[in-house]
């Protein structure tokens, strides 16, 4: 059986391509809507719950949808964006809706878990409520919020193997295509071999980034 | 330099209220260190936080350096904070920023320049006692090396008035007390008023001038603490007295008593400083035809003067014991009756 190396290196570099801009954009609304879910909150540095409870009901409907629907039902949304709705470049729209909500959840979570103390200390300091984030929040939630994008990376490596249902290819549309539909389990066995270590590196370098900046 | 007018503060959770301050009137003078303690859900601690409004009451005045704190804007009232340090109970540092951070953090939320926060870090870390720990974490720092961390950095823009919330709950009584000198040693060399609450009379017999006593919210007694100790006139008071005073007569001394022949009559005195040093008992017992008995009591020290408690019986004449009264009282020793006639 001959295994085209060419093809296995070009999905796994759509792989990377996909993950890392999704990524990069599903991170950017995730954090402003994970840092808006933790400050609207009652008797936070920003109350409004009006505001939060529309956030919360957002991110609950859109975390709700399974990402195979999602990744269809957001075909026209995404010509709209980026012109096609095929290709790696499309793919990435679903990944973010999806990575998005995801990342504000787990970025709630850290911030929530700094102590409140801290929050006091800092507004005893006459601290502006932007400083409070910046200098108190954030750094204090630093080692937990690394860990939470480790978490959403895996993830959006997972999700990635479906973007190839919109063309979007990547090393899961080369496993399911030769793997399941050829039955070529060579390749199959390589993609996910690759995917395995891809996972482990993620997450280790997560784990090590996340251990150097705990400090308690 | 601080006064609370007619503070209320009500929290409503459903349609329970929860009245925690309910009309406090207090007033600290400048340079003062003025204790107020309370048993836990007293309303010491949403007292505290009155003064800088971490909680805002939800009626009366704050009055800080002839200013009502509770009018001021969002940020007329940032700066006021940097004239008010604050101090916690759990310390409230930073885990992710070295000491020398945590202390620099209030000059660096005003933006000072690196030069200044570096030479006034220094200083202030020099000042408790840690300079050798700068480049440390909070977790390689012991509970009472992290308090002189938190109070360097309540002292790093140069307040007037230290807050001082159970500053040394969380540590234990050696620790405690280095803490309190340390404390002291603010009020003296830079003459910070200092408003501490805290629920152990030690701290106030320690280093407080004055000392109000909060109950259900309600401010109960106050005054010199010499005066609240000598004489508490509440239960509550009397309570936080005991906790490091024993000053009821125990009923040995009762049996004993009821033994004793002849006119016999008990008597508390109670002394503060100078007075201890004059062999008081020794004086009324050659001058007056009197048998001095002491039977329970002991002296302790109150803002390191000595403080004395005694409970004493008196055994003679009734002319005699009234003048031996007299003379007491012209000491400015407090000398009040205890039992009338246990013969």
């Amino acid at each position: 059986m001959l295994v085209d190396w060419n093809q296995i290196i070009e999905a796994l570099w759509q792989t990377i391509i996909m993950v890392s801009f999704s990524l990069l954009f599903s991170a950017v609304i995730g954090v402003v809507l994970g840092i808006l879910l933790v400050i609207t909150r009652k008797g936070h540095l920003w109350e409004n719950p009006a505001l939060f409870r529309v956030m919360s009901g957002v991110v609950n409907v859109l975390r709700s949808i399974p990402f195979i629907i999602l990744l269809v039902a957001v075909i026209p949304f995404t010509r709209l964006i980026v012109g096609t709705s095929i290709g790696t470049a499309a793919a990435t729209v679903p990944m973010v809706i999806y990575a998005g909500p995801y990342i504000a959840r787990l970025i709630e979570n850290s911030l929530l878990e700094v102590d409140p103390g801290v929050m006091e200390a800092a507004q005893s300091m006459g601290a502006t409520p932007w400083q409070i984030v910046l200098r108190f929040l954030i750094p204090e939630a630093l080692s937990s919020l690394i860990l939470g994008f480790t978490i959403a990376t895996i993830g959006l490596v997972g999700a990635s193997a479906m973007a190839g249902a919109v063309g979007g290819g990547g090393l899961g549309d080369v496993a399911i295509t030769f793997g399941y539909q050829r039955f070529d389990t060579t390749v199959m066995y390589i993609t996910v071999g690759i995917l395995i270590v891809m996972v482990q590196g993620v997450q280790s370098t997560g784990n090590y980034l996340s251990n150097r900046i705990r400090r308690r | 330099m601080i006064t609370f007018e007619n503070i209320t503060k009500v929290y409503k959770s459903g349609s329970q209220e929860v009245r925690a301050l309910d009309g406090v009137n207090l007033h600290v003078n400048k340079g003062e260190i003025y204790g107020v303690i309370g048993s836990s859900g007293a309303g010491k601690s949403s007292l505290i936080r009155c003064v800088n409004l971490l909680e805002r009451p939800t009626s009366g005045k704050v009055i800080v350096n002839n200013r009502n704190i509770v009018s001021l804007s969002a940020k007329a009232l940032r700066a006021e904070k940097q004239n008010i340090g604050m101090v916690f109970q759990h310390f409230n540092l930073l885990d992710s920023k070295t000491i020398f951070t945590n202390v620099a953090m209030p000059l660096l939320l005003m933006k000072r320049p690196k030069a200044e926060v570096e030479e006034r870090v220094r200083e202030l870390l020099d000042f408790v006692g840690l300079a050798d720990k700068a480049d440390n974490y909070p977790d390689q720092l012991s509970g009472g090396q992290k308090q002189r961390v938190g109070i360097a950095r309540a002292l790093a823009t140069n307040p007037s008035i230290l807050l001082c919330d159970e500053a040394t709950s969380a540590l234990d009584p050696q620790t405690t007390e280095s803490i309190l000198k340390l404390l002291k040693k603010i009020n003296a060399d830079y003459n910070i008023t200092i408003l501490i609450i805290t629920h152990e009379m030690g701290v106030i017999r320690d280093i407080c001038d004055k000392v109000a006593v909060i109950d259900k919210g309600e401010i109960v007694e106050y005054g010199f603490v010499f005066d609240v100790f000598a004489q508490p006139k509440t239960e509550i008071a009397h309570n936080f007295v005991r906790s490091v005073m024993q000053d009821d007569i125990p009923d040995s001394v009762y049996q004993l008593i009821h033994t004793q022949t002849g006119n016999n009559r008990i008597f508390r005195i109670v002394f503060l400083g100078e007075s201890t040093s004059k062999p008081l008992l020794s004086l009324i017992a050659k001058q007056f035809d009197v048998d001095v008995n002491v039977l329970f009591g002991g002296i302790t020290e109150l803002q390191a003067k000595p403080f004395g408690n005694l409970i004493i019986s008196l055994n003679g004449e009734e002319r005699e014991i009234s003048r031996v009264i007299d003379y007491v009282n012209e000491q400015n020793v407090t000398i009040k009756e205890v039992i009338e006639d246990a013969s």
